[in-house]
């Protein structure tokens, strides 16, 4: 089963989409440009309109079957994306900083996870929680290599991607406990982490739900850029979701406009195998998901999941490219997760024996071996780490703990932006104007 | 569009081709093709492009081709459109505007004729409008896209060739208002879209037969106007809800319980509610002028109504 994935990286390139050419760039002498479906006008005079396809199809005359026959040979296989060299190499992937920061990032998804287990036992946080154990190698290898203002947008396997963004463990935290101090005023709950402040937009219960919206996130990066003419405006959405979603039609939708409009997004495919008891090999036709960027226009790129290194430099070339406006790639991360769907999944159809292979990947781990093995750390620096990590999470629990529930008055305070929605009530004035309106006894 | 240069529209054909019923015409062309989007037929994604768009600061407009193919993004307007706001403890506003042509026209077949107020009124965060003249719709358009909130603005196929002088100077319609299109005493009859034409005719013939109709385009579907549908209520005594979508659960059910809600104390007859039969709009002609509501209807009820 797990071993059709070996752990090196295969690229899939899509073939130069030949196809129409706009009649402005039949001048070009460089290789044919892809066809651009947008030319934005600066001013209403100079720009000519790429109207009518009377247009267009004068000037296609090549067929499209070559790009149809030729694609399954355009998936080529390379080698290890990173060689882990020894110790003596001056290039090595990461610096004694560097690899602390990812550490301890790692280190704080596992343990953030591992105490949510506790706290659920314990009755401080319900419904459906979904834990992250195993699969931290990429949320920290790709979020680390992004900066405040890119967006990130998850499914409901959320809390590690908030937490590796930058919103606080307290927060997160707070947000499971229901409590008014979270991330979302405790609105939200496990399957909703929000932030404004890092650009954190969701939190989906829904899969595939999510993937418009990181789609629309890119979109307005790229209309930043070239309608409002900022010319700074180079955020990347990283859009994470799992095998599962792969299925389904959104993911298709969206793979094709991010690769129509050259969109700076990246599709991160969180392959863990299974979702919930389905198997993606019993779910999927062709299982191996990377295959389906090219289908588009975009690259594929399949990554072991479970090695930080070797994810965060696939992602470094993924976030470049779009942040050059090259336009989107789909990274298929084979990872695994070491509980079961959601906490209240039993996880009895996984072969143990799965299991324990991808546990001794552990990405925690392998980073702690590399680390070693390069004498970039030692074991006390580790440790150190490890206790911080502890005492931050729990000060979060404690925080969480004495935060104060929401009060009645909260329940219909962000129904709608503009609270005028509510509607005019019988007496004639806006029903928002009633202080009580809030707590949801004014009838609507 | 040229006031502010976040507003952007998205949909199918609604570029090159101005949009299926024209209503984009030109707009391409002044403001360039990122602005005025040509979306694929993906209508479940472009909708959540639209609202990732409106969360990180655009201004969108969505069009649905036909209102009956925004069922396809109904987990985008359900989940997203109406929900992130509050899931999001406030912190993300949707400014989106949903729009689109819906309603029976002439013979387009059962899918084509749909009419979707029904089905997203129960969908808390969003704000339902329904435009019926050339003054209204564009009053309503503007408010729509300067709202916060995100708003579904209903048109109808078989009213965008009225024709109507409008003000030249800037000028916009309340969002949670009804509008008062006849003054009348004898019996209060609520509408919206393109049943106020029906009515509208209805009323002619009523007023010959010596009523008085006092004629209200509720306009805002989701929230009702409670005030002047309250005091409209409280003048006349008598209600008649004349609508275009289905009976079964549709707004004139919803709006039938909030005037008994509120104003049962000032009725001297029950409420009646007209609406369409429930049935897939039929192809044939006479088939499917028999599923809509028409004059003689209405003529009919309000003499029953008013005995």
């Amino acid at each position: 089963m797990a071993s059709a994935f070996s752990a090196t990286a295969k690229f899939a390139q899509p073939l130069p989409l030949n196809t129409t050419s706009s009649a402005r760039s039949q001048d070009k002498l460089s290789p044919p440009a892809l066809f651009d479906p947008f030319r934005t006008s600066s001013s209403a005079a100079t720009s000519p309109f790429l109207g009518s396809t009377r247009q267009l199809l004068c000037k296609s005359n090549r067929p499209l079957s070559h790009r149809r026959s030729s694609s399954s040979s355009a998936v080529v296989a390379i080698s290890d994306v990173k060689q882990k060299k020894p110790k003596s190499s001056s290039n090595l992937l990461i610096t004694k900083e560097e690899g602390l920061e990812l550490y301890e990032d790692m280190v704080l998804g596992r343990s953030f996870e591992d105490m949510c287990a506790q706290m659920y036992y314990r009755g401080k946080m319900f419904g459906f929680v979904h834990l992250y154990n195993g699969q931290e190698a990429v949320s920290t290898g790709f979020i680390k290599l992004l900066t405040k203002d890119d967006s990130v947008v998850s499914t409901y396997r959320d809390h590690v991607h908030a937490l590796s963004k930058g919103v606080p463990a307290r927060a997160v935290m707070s947000e499971l406990f229901g409590k008014t101090t979270g991330c979302c005023r405790g609105q939200g709950g496990s399957m909703h982490m929000f932030s404004k402040e890092h650009n954190v937009l969701g939190g989906f219960a829904f899969i595939g739900e999510g993937i418009p919206v990181a789609t629309g996130a890119a979109f307005t990066s790229k209309y930043k850029r070239e309608v409002l003419k900022e010319p700074n405006s180079d955020h990347v959405t990283l859009a994470f979701f799992g095998d599962g979603t792969c299925n389904n039609g959104q993911f298709f939708e969206c793979l094709n406009m991010a690769a129509l409009w050259k969109l700076p997004i990246v599709f991160v495919v969180e392959n863990n195998l299974w979702a919930i008891g389905m198997s993606h090999l019993r779910a999927t036709s062709d299982p191996q998901i990377y295959k389906k960027g090219p289908a588009f226009g975009m690259p594929g790129v399949h990554v072991d999941g479970m090695d930080v290194l070797k994810v965060r430099e696939v992602a470094k070339e993924a976030i470049g490219r779009a942040r050059r406006g090259e336009g989107p790639t789909l990274v298929e991360c084979e990872t695994y997760r070491f509980r079961g769907h959601s906490l209240a999944d039993p996880d009895e159809l996984r072969d143990p024996a799965e299991k324990a292979h991808y546990a001794a990947r552990d990405p925690i781990s392998q980073l702690k071996t590399y680390m070693f093995e390069n004498k970039l750390v030692n074991e006390s620096e580790l440790k150190a780490i490890d206790k911080k990590i502890d005492e931050l999470v729990e000060e979060a629990v404690e925080f969480a703990d004495e935060s104060p529930v929401p009060d009645r008055s909260q329940l219909l305070e962000n129904v709608f932006a503009d609270p005028k929605g509510f509607g005019i009530g019988p007496d004639g004035r806006y029903r928002c104007e009633d202080p009580k309106f809030t707590q949801g006894t004014a009838q609507v | 569009m040229d006031r502010d240069n976040r507003v952007c529209v998205m949909g199918e054909d609604v570029g090159h081709y101005g949009g299926s019923y024209k209503v984009t015409r030109g707009l391409a062309d002044k403001f360039g093709d990122l602005r005025v989007l040509d979306t694929p037929i993906a209508e479940n994604a472009f909708t959540g492009m639209g609202i990732g768009a409106a969360m990180t600061g655009l201004r969108p407009i969505v069009e649905g081709m036909n209102m009956g193919f925004l069922l396809l993004a109904f987990n985008q307007i359900s989940n997203n459109c109406g929900m992130l706001h509050y899931t999001s403890g406030g912190q993300f506003t949707i400014p989106i505007v949903i729009r689109g042509p819906g309603g029976v026209g002439r013979q387009l077949g059962a899918e084509h004729s749909q009419r979707l107020e029904s089905y997203f009124q129960s969908i808390p965060g969003i704000q339902m409008v329904a435009c019926s003249t050339p003054y209204n719709a564009k009053g309503l358009m503007k408010a729509a896209i300067r709202s916060e909130n995100p708003v579904i603005l209903f048109e109808h196929v078989l009213l965008y060739n009225l024709k109507e002088r409008i003000p030249d100077e800037e000028y916009i319609c309340n969002l949670e208002e009804a509008e008062m299109v006849r003054p009348g005493e004898h019996i209060t009859i609520l509408t919206y879209s393109r049943m106020r034409y029906h009515v509208m005719q209805a009323a002619k013939t009523l007023v010959n037969k010596g009523y008085d109709p006092e004629v209200i385009d509720i306009r805002s579907l989701k929230p009702f106007d409670l005030h002047t549908i309250g005091n409209s209520v409280k003048k006349t005594h008598r209600v008649l809800i004349v609508e275009e979508c289905m009976r079964t659960g549709g707004i004139g059910a919803s709006l039938t319980a909030a005037i008994n809600e509120n104003f049962i104390d000032y009725l001297d007859a029950p409420i009646m509610c007209l609406s369409s039969q429930d049935v897939p709009t039929p192809y044939a002609g006479t088939l499917e002028e028999f599923t809509i509501v028409q004059p003689a209807q209405i003529v009919t009820a309000v003499e029953q109504l008013c005995q």
